[in-house]
């Protein structure tokens, strides 16, 4: 455990010694959303209807662009082989590096998403149900994607190639995940989409650092 | 039981497999033909035109077995995949990737054949319906594949990524259909519905099942060909590949 929240600790202390990678995301994703009331017009009702949807697939492509860093540093400076004989699970300072990588780029778009949120008028609760969306959704993106940043360590044309191997593993994500706030929007329940979400989540959070391992050692046979 | 068990084996290795590869590719072309004289002609002069939707809907004797066949193959690979990481067999991964292309150009006709059947039927190529919608995330899936199998360098690691993504693959598609499905009926967007078509004539069925069969034996056949093309590919520096005749030659 004490090996988890190190590699934590130092993931993020890398992310703050180099702010500049975690807010060009962060502007990518409100530069995004703020094009698609220029792209579609200012009807504040079409507005509210594409909203949840504008939300999650700019949280989608944003969360993308960080990816490819998750592990290509440490293999360049040889950190990940290191990682790899240490005493301490592999599986376990990979699901580290996965929860770091959320805490960086994945949080900051929950927080930020509700203010955005704001342009496209949507109300209160339904904000609230789109911060709890993201907040079960952004870890899915960060697991689902470690697989494909491990897959792809050290590939030619790698940062392509990984949007084109994840971006349909976000799929069910992105479904239930604007499908909440869709429903809220709507008057319907929402609840089913929240525990398919968390139940995705669950099972990724069990699969994906063990599929990211494989991947890992691969990549470093 | 020791002896069973090399000859099990006998066949993973490359060196043995393209041989009897060779020798099979002609038997699986023959019955795809066969299979696809008989196919097309119960399809074209056997099955009655349908009441509702006329001659355009023979299209379907081409597009039903190309989506079977797109999904089987994407199981297959997939169980390659795993036998290759299992077992760590060379020609596992070799499989893999001779079948991906297949699979793809199934899941393609499957969407094109699909969208000149919708456009009379439905007055539209495309519709939002969740079969629709999951074959061509399945289409991407391929893609994925092909494109990270194309961009490692080093074979085997090649394969052995690949058999990853694959078997991630194989874990989502089953999430993935039932998400736009689901996501599909609580939009209510797509009025026509596939499940609601009316019971087909028993001729019907047959000629989709015997072109179901000529598409599967085409699917062996043309993997079977594209794996001893990357057997030759990756064995050149082998001895035995430098005495084979039509390489000698």
């Amino acid at each position: 455990m004490s090996a988890f929240l190190t590699v934590i600790r130092r993931d993020l202390l890398l992310a703050m010694r180099r702010k500049n990678e975690m807010l060009t995301a962060l502007f990518f994703f409100v530069i995004v959303v703020s094009l698609f009331p220029l792209g579609i017009g200012p009807e504040p009702q079409l507005l509210k209807k594409v909203a949840p949807g504008v939300l999650w697939v700019a949280a989608l492509l944003a969360s993308m662009l960080s990816l490819n860093r998750m592990f290509a540093t440490d293999y360049a400076d040889g950190t990940l082989e290191q990682l790899t004989l240490s005493a301490s699970p592999l599986g376990l300072l990979v699901a580290g590096k996965i929860a770091a990588h959320w805490l960086t780029s994945g949080l900051p778009l929950v927080l930020l998403a509700p203010v955005l949120g704001l342009q496209f008028d949507l109300g209160g609760e339904a904000l609230a149900v789109l911060v709890a969306a993201l907040l079960l959704g952004t870890p899915l993106l960060s697991l689902i994607g470690a697989i494909g940043a491990a897959l792809t360590l050290g590939v030619r044309g790698g940062g392509v190639l990984l949007s084109l191997l994840v971006l349909p593993l976000y799929i069910p994500a992105l479904i239930f995940g604007a499908g909440a706030v869709e429903a809220h929007v709507a008057g319907l329940a929402f609840a089913g989409h929240l525990s398919l979400l968390a139940a995705l989540l669950v099972l990724a959070i069990f699969f994906a650092p063990w599929a990211t391992t494989a991947a890992l050692r691969i990549a470093l046979e | 039981m020791n002896n069973r068990l090399i000859k099990w084996f006998k066949y993973a290795s490359p060196q043995s497999f393209y041989p009897l590869a060779g020798r099979m590719i002609p038997w699986f072309w023959a019955l795809a033909a066969v299979f696809g004289v008989i196919g097309l002609w119960i399809s074209f002069f056997v099955a009655p035109t349908d009441a509702v939707q006329g001659e355009g809907y023979r299209i379907i004797f081409l597009h039903v077995p190309a989506s079977w066949m797109s999904m089987f193959i994407y199981l297959v690979m997939a169980g390659w995949a795993g036998l290759g990481l299992a077992l760590n067999t060379r020609l596992s991964g070799m499989m893999a990737q001779a079948l991906a292309p297949t699979g793809a150009l199934m899941a393609f006709i499957s969407l094109w054949t699909g969208a000149f059947w919708g456009k009379p039927m439905w007055g539209t190529w495309w519709v939002w319906d969740a079969r629709l919608t999951s074959e061509l995330i399945l289409f991407f899936l391929y893609i994925g594949f092909i494109a990270l199998q194309a961009a490692i360098d080093d074979a085997r690691r090649a394969d052995k990524a690949g058999a990853i993504l694959a078997l991630v693959g194989v874990v989502n598609v089953p999430i993935i259909y039932f998400s736009v499905k689901w996501w599909n009926t609580l939009h209510q967007g797509a009025s026509v519905s596939l499940m609601k078509s009316p019971s087909m004539a028993q001729t019907m069925l047959w000629g989709m099942l015997v072109m179901a069969l000529c598409f599967w034996m085409y699917s062996i056949a043309v993997a079977l060909m594209r794996v001893r093309a990357i057997i030759l590919e990756r064995e050149t520096q082998t001895e035995w590949v430098r005495e084979l005749p039509e390489v000698k030659s």
